[in-house]
């Protein structure tokens, strides 16, 4: 995984609540074997409107998603972490995400933050009224900043470490394999066990 | 301080735990489905990596798979090529898999308790956010993302972080009428669909355990709808008895019992959270927006948006009725639907079958709508065809299907028309969820089987 320490871009102001992961990618997308190429696919139905943030050229070279309340709601496929990421976005900002899209995200190396939803308002506002505004997400000060504001927000010490250092969770998962191992060689044997039943 | 059931099982995983890290929690059972699988097996592969424990997984064909001939090779290409790839996933790696055809294939969240491998006080993970279902046996079961589904696969066992407690109340007796769904549907509408962010709901009270396992799998299988990554019920002697003579009930029977029966909440712990509902005072419940907390009991009419008064709910409320095409005051029961959907994980269990086939027996459906039929599993509508249920399907003029998830996300051709109306008993109401343009109202196996006699939404005490 990419290491994520700093990143400054654009901002696209998303003034939706409760998007779900329906809409940042819908099913009939879902059927690849691929992690890459769901940018197509992102945000689809929403794109059909010339009015769609994502269409108007003062937004398209946004890497720092603003979004509503409730963000990555829904199904828990990870296909939403890669459209985004695959579309270019390196941050999401909003005020709540779903639990099962914010671990998603974290794991794929696409930082989500949160802040108050009056700080998404204010960042909205003054994205909309200069699109070309920068946006600085820094994991290692652990803050949102753009013009002379400076958010600070909160991510717990070990997924900061993990990303600043990209580390590959399985990796450091099977460094763990004595004490796997040793909790195996107490598990009760009635717990059930998928090998076909003889008859 | 006594430990609730969430915390009791979170601590009888713990492989290890370190301060300021997640914990490392053991996983007893991962479900596998064409869809969330491929990128994880294609990880394994390219770092050489095997599947720890074959034994402990097990998987099946749902999403993609169609409805109709299905001894025929599926038409999408796409889909075809999904669900090939698990096939060659299953075979290279060495997990048992239940493909079409099969008498145990079926979507995920049905064929786990059917084949009696969901058992309480187990840790369950699927790549499939209705994972929760599995929570109604006291066992706590979440959906994961693909990375999680490598990490599982490579690991059995996932770093996770302890999550908060939430307890739901349900006292009371419930109407006539009035089922798992609409108390689930509630429960959203109360807490919103952020409520239950970082909780595990407990689902307590006197309703809950009056309701069936599959009564209870409805309530758990919505959890993900209010926020909460897991929903667990305390078994009891129906859950027992539910697992015993199942294919995977444990042959040491009394050494599981005497573990299981000491899965519930100590009556000195302590939840994060409690939530009151009044099971009494339910309705049948159904949704009018575009996500599940916007529900209202079905006697209702379609909210003014002007009238609510936080402004992203508001806005949220407008940019809702504008998809789904309605009117503010509307009455919800004269919303005319144009496919009612009987299935999914959430209400394609065999009770669900034989409850809405009850209502249509001797019944025909409305000239101005489709009925889909779709049985959960292969199993249930084997059980289904047994009872006779399929003749009452065919007979009132629904169409009689096979099993998968369906018309839940449409990502088989069982898909919405943009505009058209449907009242479905699955899970989810988002823009586009059944069919691109498809608008979706949310409702229990009753209220979907006399919508479907009457043409509007509607209850059985309307006809």
């Amino acid at each position: 995984m990419e290491k994520f320490i700093k990143h400054t871009g654009s901002g696209v102001p998303l003034r939706r609540s409760n998007v779900d992961t329906d809409q940042i990618i819908p099913a009939v997308y879902l059927k690849r074997v691929t992690r890459s190429g769901f940018e197509d696919g992102l945000f689809s139905a929403w794109r059909n409107d010339p009015e769609f943030v994502l269409n108007q050229e003062a937004y398209k070279k946004g890497t720092v998603l603003v979004a509503g309340v409730d963000f990555g709601t829904g199904s828990s496929r990870e296909h939403a972490v890669w459209a985004l990421q695959n579309y270019g976005f390196k941050a999401v900002i909003s005020s709540r995400f779903a639990d099962i899209f914010r671990g998603n995200s974290l794991k794929g190396g696409l930082l989500t933050v949160i802040i108050n939803q009056s700080d998404v308002e204010d960042i909205w506002a003054a994205i909309e009224a200069d699109p070309t505004t920068q946006i600085t997400v820094d994991l290692d000060t652990r803050t949102v900043s753009y013009n002379s504001t400076v958010l600070p927000f909160e991510i717990d010490d070990y997924t900061r470490w993990r990303l600043m250092e990209g580390l590959d969770d399985i990796g450091l998962t099977l460094k763990e394999t004595d004490s796997i191992d040793s909790f195996e060689g107490n598990r009760a044997s009635y717990k059930p066990k998928t090998l076909p039943i003889k008859k | 301080m006594g430990k609730t059931l969430a915390e009791k099982i979170w601590g009888e995983h713990i492989v290890r735990s370190a301060a300021g890290e997640p914990d490392l929690i053991y996983i007893d059972l991962h479900l596998i489905h064409e869809v969330t699988s491929p990128q994880a097996f294609d990880g394994l592969r390219l770092a050489g990596r095997k599947v720890r424990r074959t034994d402990l997984t097990i998987a099946t064909e749902d999403h993609n798979t169609p409805t109709l001939n299905i001894d025929k090779p599926i038409a999408d290409p796409v889909s075809k090529l999904q669900v090939d790839t698990l096939r060659a996933n299953a075979k290279e790696f060495g997990v048992r898999i239940h493909s079409l055809g099969d008498a145990e294939q079926g979507i995920v969240h049905v064929v786990g308790p059917q084949l009696g491998l969901t058992q309480p006080g187990m840790t369950i993970v699927c790549g499939d956010s209705h994972t929760s279902t599995h929570g109604a046996f006291g066992a706590l079961a979440f959906g994961i993302g693909t990375s999680e589904v490598e990490h599982v696969l490579a690991t059995q066992t996932l770093p996770l972080a302890r999550p908060k407690t939430m307890a739901i109340n349900v006292e009371g007796k419930l109407k006539a009428g009035v089922t798992a769904k609409d108390i689930i549907l509630a429960i959203i509408a109360k807490i919103g669909t952020g409520g239950g962010q970082g909780y595990v709901i407990e689902y307590r009270g006197s309703a809950i355990r009056e309701l069936s396992m599959e009564g209870r799998m409805t309530v758990c299988n919505m959890s993900i709808e209010a926020g909460a990554r897991a929903g667990v019920i305390a078994p009891d002697e129906k859950t027992f008895a539910y697992i015993k003579g199942k294919p995977h009930a444990p042959e040491e029977f009394d050494a599981a019992l005497t573990y299981w029966k000491t899965l519930f909440t100590d009556a000195d712990a302590k939840f994060d959270v409690e939530v009151n509902l009044d099971a009494d005072a339910l309705e049948p419940f159904v949704t009018w927006g575009t996500n599940p907390g916007q529900g209202l009991p079905l006697n209702a009419n379609v909210p003014n948006p002007a009238e609510i008064s936080d402004p992203e709910a508001r806005g949220a409320a407008e940019r809702a009725l504008v998809y789904m095409g309605l009117e503010a005051g509307t009455p919800l029961k004269k919303i005319a639907i144009d496919t009612v959907f009987l299935g999914s994980c959430t209400n394609g269990r065999i009770e669900d079958l034989r409850a809405a086939a009850d209502v249509l027996k001797g019944k025909k459906i409305s000239s101005t709508l489709r009925m889909l039929v779709v049985p959960g599993s292969a199993r249930v509508r084997l059980q289904a065809e047994q009872e006779g249920l399929d003749k009452v399907f065919l007979d009132a003029g629904a169409e009689w299907r096979n099993a998968g998830c369906s018309m839940c996300l449409g990502m088989n051709p069982d898909q919405l028309a943009v505009g058209e109306r449907s009242a479905s008993t699955s899970n989810r109401n988002f823009e586009g969820r059944q069919g691109k343009g498809g608008r979706t109202h949310l409702v229990s196996p009753l209220v979907a089987a006399a919508t479907a006699l009457r043409g509007t939404l509607s209850s059985p005490a309307d006809l």
